[in-house]
C-alpha cells in the first residue's frame, strides 16, 4: 500500500516538473523526486536488504536530495536567473504533454511482457514517466541549468526503473553509477559557470556558433 | 598485471593535478602512456591474466582494442607535450591545481577510464567506465575557454551523458531478460555469461535492450542521427585531444555495441540487431556524405569523416563482417589520429580552420602537405594503406552474402564522400599560398611536431603492406569472439 502512495506522489512531482517555470521550484522538484525514488527503491527491496545496501541508499539519498540540489542552487545564485522565460514549449502545453506522457507510461507498461515475482507495474510506470520528464526538460527548456536538472531527473527515473523491475545490480556498480551522476552534474555546473562568464547568458538557443 | 595497467593512469592523473612543477607534469604525461603501452605489449605477449569469468579481464577482443588505444595515446602524448609547451601561460603559471594541471590530469584519467572500459566484462562496470570517459574528456574540449569550445563542451557533455544514460536502460532490460527462466535467474551480468546462456533469455527484452544500447552507445560512437556533438567537439578541442577522442574513445563505445551484438547473435535475434546496425550505419554514411560535400572547416571535415567510418563499422557488423570490421577500426584509429595531428600543425601555420583560406600547404611546409595528402589517401581507402585492405574485406563480406543492394548503397556513399573530400584537400594542398601572409612563417624543414604524425603514417602504411602474423592471429581470434565462438 505504501508503495502506491509513493508512486502517486512521484507522478504528481513529475507533473509539477513539467509545469514549473521558476528555477528554484524546478530544483526542489528534482530533489523531491530523488527522495521519493530512493524511498521507493528501499520499499521495493523487500526482505533482501542488507546493511551495505542501507548505507548505499542513505548515501545516494544524501547526494541526490541534498548535495546536488545545493550545488545547483549555488550555480543558480552565481548565474543570477530566477525563471526560464519563454521556453521552447509553453508551460500550459507542457502540463498537457505531461499528462499525455503519464498515460503513455501506463500504457507502455501494460504492453510489456513482465517477469513474475517482485515486479511492481505502477512503479515501472512512474519510473518511465520520470525518464520522459527528464528528456522533456532537456529538449523543451531554454536555460542550460534546466537541462542539467533534466539530466538529474532522467537519471532518477533510470535509477528507479531497476528495483521496480526487481533487478538488483551489484552494489559496486550502483555506487559507480551514483559517482558518475554526481561528477556529471558537478562538471555540468562548472561548465555552466564558464558559459556564463564567456557569454553573459546561459540560453541554449543562443549557443549557435557551431553549425553546418 | 591488469591492475597495474589500470591503476597507474588513475594514480598518475590525480598526482599530476597536485603536482607543482609543470616540467615534471609534462614528463609524466609522456611517461605514463609509454608505460601503458609497454604493459599492454607484455600482457599481449604473455597472454597471462586472460580470464573472462570475472568482471575485469581481457579476451582477444579487449586486447586488440587495448593495443590500439595504447598506441594512439603514446603517440599523441608527445604531441600533447608540445601543445602544452606552446600554450604555456606565463601569467597564471602551471602550479598546483592550475588550469594546465587539470588538463594533464584529465588526459591521464581519460587513459585510465578508457582502459577500464576496455577491460570491463560486466555490463554495469562497462557503462560506468564509458560515462567516466565522457566526464574526463569534457574539460579537455573546453581547455581553450573560447566561446566556441565551451559551446562544444556543453553539447558533448549533455548529449553524450543523456545518450549513455539511455544505454543504462538497455542494461536494465538485459537484466530483466534473465528473469524469465529459472536457469538464468542467477546469471552474472557479464557479456560472456549472458552470451553463453543467450538462448534462454527472453527475446522481447533482449530486443528492447539492444535498441536502447545501440542508441545509447551509438551516441558516444557518433552514429547519425545522434552524431550532432561530434563535429563540434572534434573541431573545437586542441588537435591532439581530437586525435585521442577519434582514435580511442569512439572505439570504446563501439566495443560495447559489439559485445552486446554477440549476445544477440547467440540468442538468435541477430537478424533484428543486424538490421538496426545496417540502418544506422547507412544513415551515418549518407548524412556524413551530405555534410562533407558542403564543408568549409577542415577539422569539421575530419569529424564528419569519423561519422562516416563509424557508419562503415556499424554497417559491417550488421552485415556479419568479422576480420574486416576489427582491422578497419584499428586502421581508422591510426589514420584519424594522424590526420588530426597534421590538422593541428596546419592550424598553427595558417591560424584558420577555413578550407577556403588554406592553400598551397605543400609550398608552405612540404612535410605537412605530404602527410596531409597521405592521410587522406589512407582515409579514403586508396591502395597502399591499411584502410584499403579493411574496406575491401568488408565489401567481400557483404558481397559473399549476395546483399547487392546494400553493397551498391555503400559504394554510392563512399563515392560521394570521396569526391567531397578530395575537392577540399586538393584545393588546400596544391596551388600558391595565400597572398596575405597571415601565417607566421614557411616551414620548409621538418620539425619536431612532424614526428608523431610520421610515426602514425608509417604504421597506417605498414598495416596495408604487411600485417605482422601475431597481430593477424589476434584479430582473427577476436573476430571469432565477436560472432560468438569460443
Amino acid at each position: 500500500m505504501t508503495d502506491h502512495f509513493f508512486v502517486a506522489l512521484l507522478l504528481l512531482v513529475n507533473l509539477r516538473l513539467f509545469a514549473s517555470s521558476r528555477m528554484g521550484s524546478l530544483i526542489r522538484g528534482a530533489a523531491a523526486q530523488s527522495f521519493l525514488t530512493v524511498c521507493l527503491s528501499a520499499l521495493l527491496r523487500d526482505g533482501g536488504i542488507t546493511a551495505e545496501s542501507w548505507i548505499f541508499l542513505i548515501v545516494s539519498g544524501l547526494v541526490k536530495c541534498l548535495v546536488l540540489p545545493l550545488l545547483m542552487f549555488r550555480a543558480l545564485r552565481t548565474v543570477g536567473i530566477r525563471r526560464d522565460i519563454e521556453p521552447f514549449v509553453g508551460y500550459r502545453v507542457s502540463l498537457f504533454l505531461g499528462l499525455g506522457a503519464a498515460a503513455f507510461s501506463f500504457w507502455g507498461v501494460v504492453q510489456l511482457p513482465l517477469p513474475g515475482g517482485g515486479v511492481n507495474p505502477t512503479a515501472i510506470a512512474a519510473a518511465l514517466l520520470s525518464m520522459i520528464t527528464g528528456l522533456f526538460l532537456i529538449v523543451a527548456r531554454r536555460k542550460a541549468i534546466s537541462q542539467a536538472i533534466g539530466y538529474l531527473v532522467m537519471e532518477n527515473g533510470i535509477f528507479g526503473l531497476a528495483p521496480s523491475l526487481a533487478v538488483h545490480s551489484p552494489l559496486i556498480v550502483e555506487a559507480g553509477v551514483l559517482l558518475d551522476v554526481f561528477v556529471g552534474v558537478f562538471v555540468m555546473s562548472v561548465i555552466i559557470l564558464h558559459i556564463r562568464q564567456e557569454f553573459k547568458h546561459i540560453d541554449i538557443d543562443r549557443l549557435s556558433e557551431l553549425k553546418d | 598485471m591488469l591492475w597495474i595497467l589500470l591503476l597507474t593512469p588513475f594514480a598518475a592523473g590525480l598526482a599530476s593535478m597536485a603536482m607543482k612543477s609543470g616540467r615534471a607534469r609534462r614528463f609524466l604525461l609522456v611517461c605514463v602512456p609509454c608505460f601503458h603501452f609497454v604493459c599492454s605489449i607484455l600482457i599481449l605477449a604473455s597472454e597471462s591474466g586472460l580470464s573472462t569469468n570475472r568482471w575485469l579481464g581481457a579476451d582477444e577482443l579487449s586486447l586488440l582494442f587495448l593495443l590500439s588505444t595504447s598506441a594512439i595515446f603514446t603517440v599523441s602524448s608527445f604531441a600533447l607535450n608540445l601543445f602544452l609547451r606552446e600554450h604555456e601561460n606565463p601569467e597564471k603559471g602551471a602550479g598546483r591545481f592550475s588550469h594546465e594541471a587539470f588538463f594533464a590530469g584529465c588526459v591521464l584519467l581519460l587513459l585510465g577510464t578508457t582502459t577500464l572500459a576496455i577491460l570491463s566484462l560486466h555490463t554495469g562496470v562497462f557503462w560506468m567506465a564509458l560515462e567516466a570517459t565522457t566526464l574526463a574528456s569534457a574539460p579537455l574540449i573546453s581547455y581553450q575557454r573560447s566561446s566556441r569550445s565551451l559551446e562544444a563542451a556543453w553539447k558533448y557533455l549533455l548529449i553524450c551523458s543523456v545518450g549513455i544514460a539511455i544505454a543504462l536502460v538497455g542494461n536494465t532490460a538485459l537484466a530483466v531478460s534473465t528473469a524469465f527462466d529459472a536457469a538464468t535467474q542467477s546469471t552474472p551480468l557479464t557479456f560472456h555469461a549472458l552470451a553463453e546462456r543467450a538462448d534462454l533469455l527472453h527475446p522481447v527484452w533482449l530486443k528492447i535492450a539492444f535498441a536502447f544500447i545501440l542508441v545509447g552507445y551509438g551516441t558516444k560512437m557518433g552514429l547519425a542521427p545522434m552524431h550532432t556533438w561530434l563535429p563540434d567537439a572534434y573541431s573545437e578541442s586542441p588537435s591532439p585531444i581530437s586525435a585521442l577522442l577519434s582514435g580511442t574513445l569512439v572505439n570504446c563505445a563501439f566495443l560495447g555495441i559489439l559485445r552486446t551484438n554477440t549476445i544477440m547473435l547467440q540468442a538468435g535475434v541477430g537478424e533484428y540487431s543486424g538490421g538496426l546496425l545496417l540502418t544506422f550505419g547507412l544513415l551515418s554514411l549518407f548524412m556524413s556524405g551530405w555534410f562533407i560535400l558542403q564543408q568549409g572547416d577542415f577539422k569539421r571535415l575530419l569529424g564528419y569523416s569519423s561519422v562516416e567510418h563509424m557508419g562503415i563499422l556499424a554497417m559491417a557488423v550488421g552485415a556479419g563482417g568479422g576480420f574486416g570490421v576489427l582491422f578497419h577500426s584499428l586502421n581508422h584509429s591510426l589514420t584519424k589520429g594522424l590526420l588530426f595531428l597534421v590538422a593541428g600543425n596546419i592550424l598553427s601555420l595558417y591560424r584558420t580552420k577555413s578550407t577556403k583560406s588554406v592553400t598551397g600547404i605543400l609550398r608552405v611546409s612540404p612535410v605537412t602537405g605530404l602527410l596531409w595528402l597521405a592521410g587522406f589517401c589512407a582515409i579514403s581507402g586508396l591502395p597502399p594503406f591499411g584502410i584499403f585492405v579493411s574496406k575491401f574485406s568488408i565489401m567481400l563480406a557483404i558481397g559473399s552474402q549476395a546483399r547487392w543492394g546494400i553493397l551498391g548503397l555503400f559504394l554510392l556513399a563512399l563515392g560521394i564522400i570521396f569526391v567531397g573530400m578530395w575537392r577540399i584537400v586538393i584545393h588546400m594542398t596544391f596551388g600558391a599560398p595565400p597572398e596575405s601572409h597571415s601565417f607566421v612563417e614557411t616551414r620548409i624543414r621538418p620539425g619536431i611536431q612532424d614526428i608523431a604524425p610520421i610515426i602514425l603514417c608509417s604504421l597506417a602504411l605498414l598495416l596495408g603492406l604487411w600485417l605482422p602474423p601475431p597481430l593477424a592471429r589476434l584479430i582473427e581470434r577476436a573476430a571469432v569472439i565477436m560472432i560468438g565462438g569460443a
